[in-house]
């Protein structure tokens, strides 16, 4: 394919488009597929054929929308009307009031209207519109335009200065300045380059990179294809969770589409610029995140970190200079590269531009994947966008970024979202995970089963991390079993800050964030179990006999 | 030994279209987890002797990543996601009524091999926690009971549902 061409095929598509009336999009993500949106998807071919409607209606396999708690969820186009929890007996009705009769059948639509209203997407800007198993759908929403552009007119040096211009910081939960990663690899003399796109996301509660592969796979593939030109790279790896099979299908699917079309290979788009993407499984390692790790596992070994420097940016897989970046990152890339790097740095605030994805999950009436701008608060997250806490409940906490992020109070509900203050406030912006807890959960068992989850995936390399977090989980099985003393909050607390500063990769790093920040914002919980043995939210001292929990 | 059969052809072919290279070792521990179901110790002796590597550092590899298996499954299997959303809508009370339920432990089979009951970090749908997948099937928003329920049925139904 040349140039040319990708304009036939995004005119093409349009006009394919433009002839039908209606346009009927069936979430078919991870989060649907379990609860029949197959089944449903098929009902809808089946219900437009049984009605004579099918020359106006294009019924769409696309991604996911963001309300997975009533799933499956269906789009009808235009207006943007959301279907929930679609069964396949609702079809014909659905079918026959909004397409044959057009009247949307409101007593089937999705009700929480707030929930759309302060997201931003940008990273999302086609989930749950195309058909990611279709290039050409991408094409028609100008996708790999941006690529065009950067092969066509600019310098590698220029792209650069776009992506620098943009602010935009990375979004794997470090917050690195994505320009300032770009300059430091291209700088770098040693060939080949590598690009390595991490889609592990081993944070358990967050599931936004998979829905954005299910989703968009073309964005992620773009966005490679522009940094493999500004950094001089020549092969590409995206490291995806081998957990996630259907997002894998996708990418797989997407991967040899843009291959045959010219997209991908030994010249793309004929403009003498070669590159290539290989898929790379991780196998379930949470400490993969981390990127010496990353290198590691690709390169074939176990995945553990170590020392830097050297940094990937000069010596990385193979020992050669390589970029890791995260998709959602990636995803970014186009955009800027379309709108230019100035439009984007207004979008959030002065130091976090952009926008972040969140799984939004737990004591929530509205879970599911929202886009938002930073600098937006938690409360607005909380109760505007997921609607507050079902069944009458009262909030309790919020925990934000991850096994490895912090639990926040009330009182902390106006902090802004952005990458500093989370990181004051004791928490990180990590992989983007927001869960909340109502007073029905304990802070205390919180914050073990956390401990939990790090002990399991420390890696075993350096100490701290290896023998500490044993440590502090005794410390915790004690309490629980109503065997707390007193000094044991001193101890957390030492251990804690200890491990923190001396372990050797982000995971040590950031493990005992759960402990310290349960410790100082929920110490009076602590206090009840240890002197008084008494759990509030009745999770702990299950075990004892009655007389001597009470 | 490993049996000379049309698994072990697949791996392989695996190997050599990987150059029998260090580096694809993950790859081919994938390959093999998928065609034999788990990973024992001949296939991991057969693999680390083939890519000419030490058996430690196979070994080392394989029990390194919690994806890989490294014993039989039973006939039926039960997998609780303890992910972060998950835990919080207390899928460990429901874990330990079928743990009561079934008389096994987690992370292991009944003496029948009939049924496994494991665990994994998080399955991503966490906006249905909790969660729990019984033979394939994911099974949202579930209780005690469901999940009791759906197990019965599972193994009334004889093979794999």
């Amino acid at each position: 394919m040349k140039l040319d061409d990708l304009q036939k095929v995004a005119e093409h598509e349009l006009d394919f488009q433009r002839a039908y009336k209606y346009r009927i999009n069936v979430c078919c993500s991870s989060g649907c597929v379990p609860f029949g949106a197959l089944k449903v998807l098929k009902a809808f071919e089946d219900a437009v054929k049984e009605y004579g409607v099918e020359k106006e209606c294009k019924v769409a396999r696309t991604g996911c929308v963001g309300t997975c708690s009533v799933g499956p969820a269906v789009v009808i186009e235009p207006g943007d009307y959301l279907y929930q929890s679609v069964t396949p007996e609702k079809v014909r009705e659905i079918v026959r009031d909004h397409v044959v009769l057009g009247l949307p059948a409101k007593n089937m639509l999705y009700q929480s209207e707030a929930f759309f209203k302060k997201q931003h997407r940008l990273v999302l800007r086609n989930a749950g519109k195309i058909d990611p198993s279709r290039i050409e759908d991408y094409i028609g929403m100008g996708g790999y335009s941006a690529i065009v552009k950067c092969l066509a007119t600019m310098t590698p040096q220029g792209v650069i200065y776009e992506v620098r211009t943009s602010g935009l910081r990375g979004r794997g939960g470090a917050g690195f300045p994505t320009g300032q990663k770009w300059a430091l690899v291209a700088r770098s003399h040693s060939t080949p380059k590598y690009i390595v796109a991490n889609l592990d996301e081993g944070d358990p509660g967050v599931f936004a990179n998979r829905t954005l592969a299910e989703a968009d796979p073309h964005a992620i593939l773009e966005g490679l294809l522009i940094a493999a030109y500004a950094v001089g790279a020549e092969k590409g790896y995206i490291y995806i969770r081998a957990e996630y099979p259907l997002a894998i299908q996708t990418l797989q699917k997407a991967i040899a589409q843009a291959r045959a079309a010219g997209l991908l290979g030994e010249n793309v788009l004929e403009m003498g610029f070669k590159f290539d993407v290989e898929l790379r499984f991780g196998a379930g390692a949470f400490v993969a995140g981390e990127e010496t790790a990353i290198l590691a596992s690709v390169e074939g070994r176990r995945a553990m970190p170590r020392p830097r420097p050297p940094y990937p940016a000069n010596s990385g897989l193979w020992g050669k200079p390589t970029l890791i970046q995260n998709v959602e990152t990636l995803a970014n890339i186009p955009l800027i590269i379309q709108n230019g790097g100035a439009w984007f740095a207004r979008i959030g605030t002065a130091r976090c531009s952009g926008t972040k994805c969140f799984s939004l999950t737990g004591k929530i009436n509205n879970p599911g994947l929202i886009e938002v701008p930073m600098g937006i608060t938690l409360r607005e997250v909380v109760f505007e966008i997921g609607g507050g806490i079902p069944d009458g409940r009262a909030f309790k906490a919020v925990l934000v970024g991850g096994p490895s992020g912090g639990c926040l109070p009330e009182t902390l509900l106006d902090l802004p979202i952005d990458y500093d203050s989370l990181t004051k406030a004791g928490a990180i912006m990590g992989s983007g995970g927001i869960v909340v807890i109502d007073d029905r959960s304990c802070m205390v068992d919180t914050a073990k089963f956390f401990t939990d989850f790090c002990v399991e995936e420390s890696c075993g390399k350096c100490v701290p991390c290896r023998a500490g977090l044993p440590k502090i989980r005794e410390v915790y099985e004690g309490i629980i079993k109503g065997e707390g003393k007193p000094e044991d909050i001193t101890t957390l607390d030492r251990s804690g800050n200890y491990i923190r500063d001396a372990s050797l990769c982000g995971l040590g790093q950031t493990a005992p964030n759960p402990v310290l920040t349960t410790l100082r914002y929920f110490r009076d919980e602590y206090m009840e179990h240890i002197t008084d043995k008494k759990c509030r939210a009745g999770k702990c001292f299950r075990d004892l006999p009655k007389e001597e929990a009470e | 030994m490993l049996k000379d059969d049309n698994r072990k052809k697949l791996i392989d072919k695996m190997m050599k279209d990987h150059n029998y290279e260090e580096s694809s070792l993950l790859e081919i521990l994938h390959k093999a987890q998928e065609t034999y179901g788990y990973l024992d110790k001949s296939l991991l002796t057969y693999i680390s002797n083939s890519l000419n590597l030490p058996p430690s550092h196979v070994f080392g590899v394989a029990t390194f990543y919690s994806y890989f298996k490294m014993r039989a499954p039973g006939e039926h299997v039960v997998t609780g996601c303890l992910g972060t959303a998950c835990y919080v809508k207390e899928v460990d009370d429901i874990m330990t009524a079928i743990e009561k339920e079934f008389k096994l432990k987690r992370g292991s089979s009944t003496p029948d091999g009939k049924l496994s009951l494991f665990i994994t970090r998080c399955i991503g749908a966490c906006a249905m926690a909790p969660n729990i997948i019984v033979d394939e099937e994911v099974i949202g928003k579930v209780t005690k009971e469901i999940a009791i329920e759906k197990i019965r049925l599972a193994l009334a139904g004889g093979g794999k549902a």
